[in-house]
C-alpha cells in the first residue's frame, strides 16, 4: 500500500489549528491542531476523557470550540449551525451507526436525496442506484433488506457508504471497531485502505494499538486536553505511543497506596470457572477480607458482565460464586443483596438511580425489610438510616427528602454507593464507581472505599480508569472474554495498559 | 466532560413557588373556584343532598382512577378497566337471575356470585399481566383488544338485553346507606386512604414508584419488578370489578354497556390529578382530587341546564383547561 506523497495533494482535506474548548471549569481541549492531507489515515489516540469525543465533535461540527479555526480543502469551515454544509465536507462515523433501522438499506443509503427530493420516489431507480454503489464497493448488501436486520459491520460499511456517497473527502471514523469482531474489523480495514487510495483523508479513532499501527500513516495523541504526540508511524515504537497516551498517570493519583490492610487467609468471595457467553469465559478468582482486587478491561471488553453476574443481574451459563462458603444461585437480584454482595452498576443514571425519587427513598430501596415490620416502611428509620449514610458518605443535600435529580453527579453517585452498602456488604462490587464526577467527591468514594474494605469486606473494583484501580491490591485484566493477566503492586501503568489494549509493550 | 450536563439544575425561574408543591395542591384552588362558581350558578348546588349525589357519582369512577392510577405509576397502560366494570358483575349477575330475563336461571348463592364477581376481576388482570410481563407485548395494544374482546363478551353473554331483578344481596354494596351516607363513598374512601397508605409507607408501594421511575434501577435494586407489575394489573382489575358491583348495586341493574366509555374519564382525572402518563409521578391524593373536580363540573353543568347535547363538548373542553391551569401551577410537563 502505497501512500501519496503529500507534495502531489497540497491543499489538507482538513487543518484545524489551536482549537479549544472548555466545558464549566473542565479545559476538555487546549490548543489541539491537526492536519489531514488526502490518502492519509491518521489516527487519533487517547485514554477516556484525553479530549478525543470533544475533538471529534468539533471537527463533525456538533460542537463550536471556543477558539482556533477549521479549513476543509482551503475553505474556511461553514458555521456550526449549517448542518447541511458539514455534511458536505465531513463524513463522521460512529460507533453506533446512525442509521433508521426500519428503513431498506436503499433508502438509508439515499435518504439525503429523498428529504430533499421533489415529486415521487422511484423505487426502481433508488435499487437500481444502490445496487450499483454496494457493487462498486464490493459491499453484499441487498438493497430491499431492513438496515436492522444487518450485522455490526454491516450497517459500519453502509454508513461508510452513505457518507462518501455523499462526496465529502473527509472522513472521521469513530471507533469503528469497537463492536465489530475479528472478521469484520478485517473487511472494515480493507475499505478504508479503498478509501485512502481514492483520496479521501481519514481520521481514524481507536482503542485497538495494533489497528492504528496496521491502518494508519500518521498518528495524533491526546491526553488531558492537549496534544502529546504528533508524528508518522514509520518507525514510531509502541511503547512511546503508550507513553504518550498515559504519561506519569500513577504519581498524580491522589490514592496512590491509600490501600486497607489485608485480613490475610480469608477468602470471603470465590469465583470459579464463571462463563457468561459473548462476554467472558472461565473467569476465576479469589477475594480475601480486606482485600481490594481490581477487574481492568477495554470498554466492550465484557468487564461489566461479571460485576452484573455477582450482583445477580445477569445469569451464568457455567461456574459457581461463593461468598463467605455461601453458593450464591445466580439471576436473583434480591437474593444476592440479602446473601451480602453490595452493588454500585455501571451507569448511575440507567441502573443505579430512579432520579425522581428522594435520596432516602434511593439509598434504601434495597432494604425494605430492615425499615420495619411486615412490609411497613417507617419514615423514622428510613431518615434514621438516610442520615447517618448521608453523613458518612458526605453527600452535599439538603437533606433526606430532596429528589436525587437535583443533586450534582457526585453527589448522586455517593447514593448510588449509599444504596450498595445499606446492608452492610460482606462483598462489594462495583463498576466504574467514580466515572463522571469531580476531584472531592472521587476521594471522598474511595474514602468510603476503603473504610469498608478495612471493616473486612471484600471489595471488587471494575473499572478501565488507572486512577481508581490504583487503590487495589491486585489487578486482574479482562481481554478477549479472559482473565489473561494478573498485577501486583508496584505495577507501571503502562505495562497494564498494553496488557489491556492486547499488544506487549 | 459529561458531569455538567448531567446536572439538571438550570430550571425555569418562573413559578418557583408553585414548584415546591406537589401538583395534587394546586387543584385544591381549582377545586374551590368550582364550587363558588357552582354555588352562584346554581341554589341547589352546595344542598348537602346535591354533594352527596356528586361524592355517590364519583365514587365508581374514583375506584377506576384509583385503579389506573397504579397501573400508570408503574409506568404501563390498562385500557381495559372499563370493559371490566360491565363483564365482572355481568357474569356474578348472570349466575343469579332466572333464564326469563337472560340470566343462567341457576339461582346461586348471591354471595358466591359476588366472589365470582370478583375473581373474574382477578383473572382477567391476572391474563393482562401474563400478556404484557411474561410475553412482553405493549401494555396499551394488549389492554386495547381486551376492552374490545370483554366489551364483546359481555354484549354476547346478555345478547344486548339488560339483567335486572338482582337479589338484594347481590345489589347490597351499591345500594346500602351507612350512617345517612351511600355505602360506595365509604368503601371507596377507605381504599383511598388504605391506598394512600400503602403507597408511602408499604415497601410494595414504594416499589411501584421505583419500577415506574426506573425499572433497571429498581431491578439492580433486587425489586422484583417483573412479579409487582404482574400484580398491579390484578389489583386494578379487581377494583375495577368491585366498582362494576358497585355500580350494578346502585342502577339495580347490569346493561351490556355498563362501564362504557368510563375510561375516556378515567385517564382525565388521573391524569389532572398529576399522574404522569411516563410512570413513576404523582398521588393517590391528587388522582382523587382530579375525580371529584370533574364530579363537580359534571354536576355545575347538568344543574345549569345545559342542553344535554353540548355538555360532551364543554367536558373535553374543561378538562383541557383543567390540565393547562395544573400544568402552568407546577405540574410536570410531558416528556413525551
Amino acid at each position: 500500500m502505497s501512500t501519496p506523497a503529500p507534495s502531489l495533494n497540497p491543499a489538507p482535506v482538513v487543518v484545524a489549528v489551536g482549537l479549544s474548548k472548555r466545558f464549566g471549569v473542565t479545559k476538555a481541549l487546549s490548543d489541539v491542531s491537526l492536519c489531514v492531507f488526502p490518502g492519509e489515515v491518521r489516527a487519533l489516540v487517547g485514554r477516556n476523557g484525553a479530549g478525543k469525543s470533544t475533538l471529534v465533535s468539533i471537527l463533525a461540527g456538533m460542537t463550536a470550540p471556543d477558539s482556533g479555526s477549521i479549513h476543509f480543502s482551503g475553505i474556511s469551515a461553514p458555521p456550526t449551525h449549517a448542518r447541511e454544509l458539514w455534511q458536505s465536507k465531513v463524513a463522521c462515523v460512529y460507533q453506533h451507526p446512525k442509521i433508521i433501522p426500519t428503513l431498506s438499506c436503499a433508502e438509508n443509503l439515499f435518504l439525503h436525496e429523498i428529504m430533499r427530493g421533489r415529486g415521487l420516489i422511484s423505487w426502481k431507480a433508488m435499487r437500481r442506484a444502490a445496487r450499483e454503489h454496494f457493487d462498486r464497493w464490493g459491499l453484499t448488501i441487498d438493497g430491499d433488506a431492513l438496515a436492522g436486520t444487518l450485522n455490526m459491520g454491516q450497517r459500519q460499511l453502509l454508513e461508510i457508504a452513505r457518507a462518501v456517497r455523499q462526496g465529502s473527502r473527509f472522513l472521521i471514523l469513530d471507533e469503528p471497531t469497537a463492536k465489530l469482531d475479528g472478521k469484520e474489523v478485517d473487511r472494515l480495514l480493507t475499505h478504508i485502505r479503498e478509501l485512502k487510495a481514492l483520496g479521501v483523508g481519514i481520521v481514524f479513532v481507536s482503542h485497538h494499538l495494533d489497528e492504528v499501527f496496521d491502518i494508519s500513516q500518521t498518528v495524533t495523541v491526546l491526553r488531558d486536553g492537549k496534544k502529546m504526540l504528533d508524528r508518522a508511524i514509520a518507525g514510531l515504537a509502541k511503547g512511546e505511543l503508550i507513553e504518550a497516551m498515559v504519561g506519569d498517570a500513577s504519581a498524580g493519583g491522589v490514592l496512590a497506596g491509600a490501600r486497607a490492610a489485608i485480613h490475610p487467609r480469608v477468602a470471603r468471595l470465590k469465583v470459579s470457572r464463571l462463563s457468561c457467553p459473548g462476554s467472558f469465559e472461565n473467569v476465576s478468582f479469589e477475594v480475601q477480607a480486606g482485600e481490594c482486587v481490581g477487574i481492568a478491561g477495554l470498554a466492550g471488553s465484557g468487564k461489566e458482565a461479571i460485576g452484573e453476574v455477582l450482583a445477580g443481574l445477569k445469569l451464568a451459563e457455567a461456574g459457581t460464586m461463593l461468598l463467605d462458603g455461601i453458593h450464591l444461585p445466580g439471576g436473583n437480584v434480591s437474593w444476592h443483596n440479602r446473601a451480602g454482595i453490595g452493588f454500585v452498576p455501571q451507569d448511575r443514571h440507567r441502573e443505579g438511580l430512579v432520579l425522581g425519587m428522594s435520596v432516602a427513598d434511593n439509598a434504601t430501596m434495597a432494604v425494605p425489610d430492615q425499615l420495619g415490620k411486615a412490609g411497613f416502611i417507617s419514615p423514622s428509620a428510613v431518615a434514621r438510616a438516610t442520615r447517618h449514610i448521608i453523613q458518612e458518605l458526605d453527600i452535599k443535600t439538603a437533606g433526606p427528602g430532596e429528589i436525587v435529580s437535583s443533586l450534582s453527579g457526585g453527589n448522586q453517585q455517593k447514593v448510588v454507593l449509599a444504596r450498595a452498602l445499606a446492608r452492610d456488604p460482606a462483598a462489594l462490587v462495583l463498576i466504574n464507581p467514580t466515572c463522571g464526577v469531580d476531584v472531592a467527591s472521587r476521594i471522598a468514594l474511595f474514602r468510603a472505599i476503603i473504610r469498608v474494605a478495612s471493616r473486612g469486606a471484600a471489595v471488587l473494583l471494575i473499572s478501565d480508569d488507572l486512577e481508581e484501580l490504583e487503590i487495589c491490591h491486585r489487578i486482574w485484566v479482562l481481554r478477549s472474554r479472559h482473565l489473561t493477566r494478573e498485577f501486583v503492586p508496584p505495577w507501571v501503568a503502562r505495562d497494564l495498559v498494553a496488557e489491556m489494549e492486547g499488544m506487549a509493550a | 466532560m459529561s458531569s455538567n450536563a448531567l446536572n439538571p439544575a438550570a430550571r425555569k425561574p418562573y413559578l418557583h413557588l408553585f414548584k415546591v408543591m406537589p401538583s395534587s395542591v394546586a387543584l385544591i384552588p381549582v377545586l374551590v373556584l368550582l364550587l363558588i362558581v357552582g354555588s352562584v350558578a346554581n341554589d341547589a348546588f352546595l344542598l348537602p343532598a346535591n354533594l352527596l349525589t356528586i361524592l355517590q357519582q364519583s365514587s365508581i369512577i374514583a375506584l377506576l382512577v384509583l385503579a389506573e392510577s397504579l397501573v400508570l405509576i408503574a409506568g404501563k397502560f390498562d385500557l381495559s378497566l372499563e370493559s371490566t366494570v360491565g363483564l365482572a358483575p355481568m357474569i356474578g349477575g348472570w349466575l343469579v337471575t332466572t333464564a326469563a330475563i337472560g340470566g343462567s336461571g341457576w339461582m346461586v348463592n348471591p354471595y358466591l356470585a359476588i366472589g365470582v364477581t370478583l375473581l373474574v376481576g382477578i383473572l382477567i388482570g391476572a391474563f393482562n399481566g401474563f400478556l404484557i410481563v411474561k410475553l412482553g407485548l405493549n401494555a396499551f395494544i394488549v389492554t386495547l383488544s381486551m376492552l374490545i374482546l370483554l366489551r364483546g363478551v359481555t354484549l354476547g353473554m346478555a345478547s344486548g338485553k339488560t339483567l335486572y331483578d338482582l337479589p338484594p344481596e347481590f345489589t347490597y354494596l351499591g345500594s346500602a346507606v351507612w350512617f345517612g351516607v351511600p355505602a360506595s363513598i365509604w368503601i371507596c374512601g377507605t381504599f383511598f386512604a388504605v391506598g394512600t397508605f400503602l403507597m408511602r409507607y408499604h415497601r410494595f408501594g414504594r416499589a411501584i414508584y421505583a419500577i415506574g421511575g426506573n425499572p433497571e434501577a429498581a431491578r439492580a435494586a433486587g425489586i422484583r419488578v417483573e412479579r409487582v407489575t404482574w400484580i398491579v394489573f390484578v389489583v386494578a382489575s379487581l377494583l375495577a370489578a368491585l366498582a362494576g358491583l358497585l355500580l350494578s348495586g346502585r342502577l339495580g341493574a347490569i346493561t351490556a354497556q355498563q362501564g362504557g366509555n368510563m375510561i375516556f374519564t378515567t385517564f382525565a382525572a388521573a391524569v389532572i390529578g398529576g399522574i404522569s402518563l411516563n410512570g413513576g409521578k404523582g398521588s393517590l391524593a391528587g388522582a382523587l382530587l382530579g375525580v371529584l373536580l370533574l364530579g363537580v363540573v359534571t354536576n355545575i353543568l347538568t344543574l345549569s341546564q345545559i342542553a344535554s347535547f353540548w355538555i360532551d363538548a364543554a367536558f373535553g373542553a374543561i378538562i383541557l383547561i383543567a390540565l393547562s391551569v395544573v400544568r402552568l401551577t407546577g405540574g410536570a410537563r410531558s416528556q413525551s
